[in-house]
């Protein structure tokens, strides 16, 4: 078996306050790999750790969060042993991350060609005419037309959808080997948002990219992923393939997540909820996150964290539910 | 059949795009909503569905009198609200209230929790002191909270609680209709469901209306009584939601489905996807708005717009597809 | 397999060394007070309050016998003036006690009458837009376009000089900066949703006002207030050295620099360098706890 393009092992990223009293357990815990070629969702709701996971891997985080344990393997390397030098290689050419907002992720100052063009005159050294001509490519390449002219243009003369593949160009313009998409959907329109997602599986099958997508939407799941994740208040308690995850969902709050989505095609009567309220991070219960809002929590769920159990083929799960009697 | 309590009728508003410095002249009109009609009944939801530039919002604006509209009527119980006295514009007031998309925005930061919830009572018609805190205590209870949240900060609750006290303040007149402009697409996944269902709970208790303003289709499709779906400022095709989750007759109806997540991997769904974006409101292409974007159009769709007209029972459309020539 | 290969990158660290010792805990909680400006500005207070029983002398009747008597560490000095006396044999530790009282007064209440009405100017021109809004927005252009200073001067020559004229004349010279800051606030906190919720529930507009906008406004308008205290201050000096402000005898600390400024090529320094130090030092501790405010009041900021 060749070896995965990513495997994280035990990654834990705790928030730190000023004062060094309150300890925020971000990310607790998470182990997953990624193979070459391979999509996978990351589902989990607000607090559940998830975008602070793929800053950790780009060593992106914010002053007040420490990487406390674990290891990053991302082609046979420990990303968590490379210099900010040795990062600085990494990101924009072999892993890139695109994000929700791109409003936010263009700068108003430069023209569309001179930001898709960053990466390339950093990572390869481009310049010039060979420069120019790769910038056009990449335009075509997420199907933005007249690349000639957009390339002089500037982010606030484009629409959103227009904005969003620009970032996905700049992405992509040094072909990483891992494109990690934090929400990249959630501003769009819907229908814009259906030919983004085709667009980035189009790119995906022309260059064999492995892509991690962070969402709270399982629809993108769905729709995109090979392998699902989902994420709870900094805890993995469920990863399968996606298939498996939604015929077989192995935990409460999986479950939970599925039946409580609206259908399109059959009517319900009532919504299944969730009872209770999202986790507060700085306050966690003893025992396993969910276990306040779980409907089959037991006793010992309030008491002790579960470890992970593997439930079938490559199908994990934290909880107690699936201990080997 | 429930009677109408709102009717809305041809109604437009534009807004005007201005040039110049100290002088300013209209150059042209964003067409907002350009030529809705609807009606709403006591006890029902209609859901407006559509993208980023169709009107939706807007026309929740108008109902709301946070716009004027340009012409065109809003009906309520029968009265012209345009044409209102300053006394009776109050009752219109109490009749209609709003719950909004953000739930960190739609409460006042330096307010305690109690006196949001009653200060609608509080302007219009106030109560004495001991009753002011019965209501609000009772209406917290309406909505799952705590009775004691209300001395409280809103910086103390969760996105989805102060939602809750949100709808609590939207209860506290006893409206008969309650705007509701994208209430759970703000929150978690998993609290949605919860909001959802209790505002399924409160318009069976109470008998309310509601208009449902979202851009999540299976959301609007379980929530509400009628639907209709709005492009560039007018509505395209209108009906019950068990009809149109059926038969959506409208390829922009039909686009929109097709462009909706799936809720299993394995879901086949035809694809229909359209090419471009949302032209600007600005200048609205001719003829039916859809058909620069429309995989069926047809020479007479660019020259002349269909009007909207009834296909079956109930089911109304605007697409030349449907329309037999005269 | 823990810490070991993420230490050498330096952004990690043991997740032990979270504890604080209590020593730690007391210096952080010292760091994040601001002691240094509220010890002088409760010293100010202090002072200004207690001025009948701190002050040793009669602040405005000296005695010509020991007129231009140095400060007690020089010779010639002595602890019965121990800050030296003025051209008239009054006492300068006295008057800077005095002196303090009329600071203060005129500091703060110049400070929160131009406040009241930047504020008020701003949330109106703000909310109710139109030609509201041009006209005080005019106003509010013409005025910066003057210099403070020249037109308080112009103002105090026109009235007659004394305590409660100046405190007008700061508060009408310096409404501006108000103005046009909580403009700025409330332009964009009228498009709050809590702000339409209050329209849809039936608010007047004054309402919507005092009850939604100027408490969200506050912090910026005390902020801004801290910092002008100062500004007062070295105003009010200023009018009071070119003699336009508070009328002599009365102590003010403006007055105490232009009176001495005729001793200092005589070599009597203490006349107008020791008021000096008192308004250098009041502005600068009013300087700091705006300052420290404006971070403290803004959640964004605080957790850097």
């Amino acid at each position: 078996m060749t070896e995965p393009l990513l495997d994280i092992k035990q990654l834990r990223t705790y928030f730190v306050s000023a004062k060094g009293t309150r300890v925020v357990k971000a990310v607790d815990g998470v182990s997953f790999t990624l193979n070459e070629g391979e999509t996978m969702g990351v589902v989990g709701e607000s607090g559940s750790g998830k975008t602070v996971t793929s800053l950790s891997i780009l060593r992106l985080l914010p002053p007040a969060a420490r990487i406390v344990g674990g290891e990053i393997w991302f082609a046979g390397e420990n990303l968590l042993t490379k210099s900010e030098r040795e990062m600085q290689r990494v990101r924009g050419s072999q892993i890139t991350m695109i994000l929700q907002d791109p409003l936010m992720s263009l700068n108003p100052l430069f023209t569309i060609g001179n930001q898709i063009g960053e990466p390339l005159r950093i990572h390869r050294g481009m310049r010039g005419h060979s420069l120019t001509e790769r910038v056009k490519e990449l335009l075509r390449g997420v199907r933005i037309s007249s690349p000639e002219v957009r390339m002089r243009e500037y982010p606030h003369q484009m629409s959103g959808g227009m904005r969003q593949r620009i970032v996905g160009a700049i992405g992509i313009s040094c072909e990483p080997r891992l494109l990690i998409a934090d929400e990249p959907t959630t501003s769009l329109d819907v229908t814009i948002q259906a030919q983004y997602l085709n667009l980035l599986k189009d790119i995906q099958l022309r260059s064999g990219l492995a892509m991690i997508f962070i969402t709270h939407n399982i629809g993108i799941v769905a729709r995109m992923c090979d392998k699902v994740a989902v994420m709870y208040a900094g805890k993995l308690v469920e990863r399968a393939p996606v298939r498996t995850i939604f015929n077989q969902p192995a935990h409460p709050y999986t479950e939970a997540l599925l039946n409580a989505m609206p259908k399109l095609t059959d009517k319900t009567e009532r919504l299944w909820s969730i009872e209770g309220q999202p986790p507060d991070l700085s306050n966690l219960p003893t025992g396993c996150p969910f276990s306040p809002r779980c409907p089959k929590a037991e006793d010992r769920c309030h008491r002790e964290v579960p470890p992970e159990y593997q439930v079938g083929d490559q199908h994990f799960t934290r909880c107690w539910l699936w201990e080997r009697r | 059949m429930s009677d109408t309590l709102v009717e809305i009728r041809d109604l437009k508003k534009y807004f005007p795009v201005m040039k110049g410095v100290i002088f300013q002249k209209p150059i042209g009109w964003v067409k907002a909503v350009d030529g809705v009609s609807y009606t709403i009944g006591t006890g029902e939801t209609l859901g407006l569905v559509g993208e980023s530039g169709c009107g939706k919002t807007t026309t929740s604006k108008l109902l709301l009198m946070l716009e004027k509209p340009t012409s065109g009527a809003i009906i309520f119980r029968g009265h012209d609200i345009q044409t209102l006295e300053k006394n009776e514009l109050k009752t219109y007031r109490r009749g209609v209230q709003a719950v909004f998309q953000d739930p960190f925005s739609s409460l006042n930061p330096r307010i305690r929790v109690g006196d949001i919830i009653a200060e609608p009572v509080v302007v219009n018609e106030p109560l004495p002191k001991a009753q002011m805190q019965e209501r609000v205590q009772e209406l917290l209870r309406l909505v799952g909270l705590n009775p004691g949240a209300s001395n409280l900060f809103p910086h103390e609750f969760s996105g989805g609680q102060r939602q809750r006290i949100a709808i609590a303040r939207a209860l506290s007149l006893n409206p008969s209709l309650i705007v509701l402009d994208e209430p759970v697409s703000a929150l978690d996944v998993s609290i949605r469901a919860q909001i959802m269902n209790l505002l399924q709970d409160l318009q069976q208790q109470f008998g309310l209306s509601y208009l449902l303003i979202a851009h999540d289709l299976a959301a609007v499709l379980h929530l509400s009584t009628n639907i209709a779906v709005m492009y560039l400022g007018k509505i395209v095709e209108f009906g019950t939601s068990d009809e149109l989750r059926h038969k959506p007759l409208h390829p922009y109806t039909q686009a929109l489905f097709s462009a909706a997540l799936p809720s299993h991997p394995d879901e086949q769904r035809e694809e229909i996807i359209i090419a471009g974006e949302v032209p600007s409101p600005l200048n609205p292409p001719a003829g039916c708005r859809f058909h620069p974007r429309c995989p069926f159009a047809k020479p007479v769709c660019s020259e002349i717009e269909p009007a909207l007209r009834s296909a079956t029972n109930g089911h109304q459309v605007a697409c030349h597809l449907y329309n037999e020539p005269s | 397999m823990e810490t070991s290969q993420a230490v050498a990158t330096g952004d990690t660290f043991a997740a032990q060394s979270f504890e604080l010792t209590r020593w730690r805990k007391v210096a952080l909680v010292l760091q994040r007070v601001p002691i240094f400006p509220l010890l002088i500005l409760a010293t100010l207070i202090f002072t200004a309050a207690a001025a009948d029983f701190l002050a040793p002398h009669n602040p405005e009747v000296g005695n010509l016998r020991y007129r231009y008597r140095p400060p007690v560490w020089q010779d010639k000095g002595s602890w019965e003036y121990v800050l030296g006396t003025d051209h008239m044999g009054r006492d300068i530790l006295s008057r800077l006690i005095f002196g303090a009282r009329i600071s203060l007064l005129v500091g703060v209440t110049a400070s929160i009458f131009a406040g009241t009405l930047g504020t008020t100017l701003g949330i109106m021109s703000g909310f109710r837009g139109g030609w509201v809004d041009q006209v005080i927005m005019r106003l509010t252009d013409a005025w910066l376009a003057l210099p403070g200073v020249t037109f308080a001067i112009l103002f105090a020559v026109l009235m007659q000089p004394g305590k409660w004229n100046i405190i007008l004349i700061l508060g009408l010279v310096y409404w501006t900066r108000y103005a046009r800051v909580i403009r700025g606030e409330v332009l964009s906190l009228k498009e709050r949703d809590y702000v339409r919720l209050a329209t849809v529930a039936g608010c007047s507009r004054a309402k919507i006002m005092w009850t939604h906008i100027l408490p969200n406004v506050a912090n910026s308008a005390i902020v801004i207030a801290t910092l002008q205290i100062g500004v007062s201050i070295i105003t009010e000096a200023t009018l009071s050295f070119l003699g336009v402000g508070v009328a002599p005898p009365e102590p003010a600390w403006g007055l105490m620099l232009a009176e001495g400024k005729s001793g200092l090529m005589a070599g009597y320094w203490w006349l107008s360098v020791l008021p000096g130090l008192c308004i250098m030092l009041v502005v600068l501790a009013a300087n700091l706890l705006g300052d420290w405010f404006r971070v403290w009041s803004d959640p964004q900021l605080r957790q850097l």
